[in-house]
């Protein structure tokens, strides 16, 4: 909630998103989570058939996402292939639902107030 | 389950009057009467901007502050407010703010009073990770200082 806070609650956990929106900053790292996200685990040549991104480029972005955690990259074969680490972006997501809880916890006090008084 | 990233909404039945609700929410010291923030003889109008320190024992260092959008009487309230923890010496009046509407409306029983809070996506992601940060820290602790409270008093 925008309440702001002094430094004694910034050592508070969550410092592991930093990354993960850094890694997501960025458009075409963000199409790639997307694709893997629909289509699965995926080889470079399968990420970049029909673009016009180099296998340099997307190999240099899958690696920024790599070290946020939010892919992997597994041997099948002889092929690498990447894939989604979902709990990562689970964790992102839950930021929000952070949010919305406290706007829970804020109304049922309202719902207190108004209701316990004319 | 989330689905969006820039917005978020809430919606409660409240068994009270429009009239009543709507005191709740407008006259800021009423507001912050059950919000926690010391809000005395405050208001909220269009274009100010309204500030008080959060009232709970322990996270009296917490400053809530809010630009007030559209007051429109037993109908809407709106503000914009910024998400996140100030750094020392940075001037934040242009940073990005989200917006937050309060909306009324007669329901069976009383009052259908919705929360839409929108423009997550244009808070930078320092300041997202920040705002998450301080969700995850003292936060769930103070709520449960708040239910104590309440349930108290």
């Amino acid at each position: 909630m925008s309440l702001r806070v002094s430094a004694p609650l910034r050592s508070a956990g969550f410092r592991n998103a930093a990354p993960v929106f850094a890694a997501l900053g960025d458009e075409t790292r963000l199409r790639l989570v997307a694709f893997l996200c629909s289509s699965g685990a995926k080889s470079i040549a399968q990420l970049t058939s029909g673009t016009d991104i180099t296998r340099q480029a997307v190999t240099k972005h899958l690696q920024v996402l790599a070290n946020a955690g939010l892919v992997r990259d597994v041997r099948a074969g002889r092929e690498r292939l990447w894939e989604l680490e979902p709990e990562r972006i689970e964790e992102a997501r839950r930021s929000l639902e952070l949010i919305e809880q406290q706007w829970d916890h804020a109304l049922g006090k309202l719902k207190r107030a108004v209701e316990g008084t004319p | 389950m989330t689905q969006s990233t820039d917005r978020i909404e809430r919606k409660i039945l409240l068994k009270a009057s429009r009239a009543r609700v709507w005191r709740a929410l407008s006259n800021a010291e009423e507001f912050g009467s059950w919000f926690g923030v010391r809000l005395k003889d405050q208001s909220f109008a269009p274009g100010q901007r309204t500030h008080g320190r959060v009232t709970h024992p322990g996270y009296e260092h917490l400053v809530f502050e809010v630009w007030i959008e559209r007051v429109e009487p037993e109908r809407l309230l709106s503000w914009r407010w910024q998400p996140g923890i100030p750094e020392p010496g940075v001037d934040y009046s242009a940073e990005p703010t989200t917006l937050v509407v309060f909306e009324l409306r007669d329901a069976e029983g009383g009052t259908l009073l919705s929360v839409v809070e929108s423009g997550f996506d244009k808070i930078p992601p320092q300041r997202r990770l920040e705002v998450f940060r301080m969700n995850s820290g003292g936060w769930d602790e103070q709520m449960k200082n708040i239910e104590k409270h309440v349930a108290a008093g």
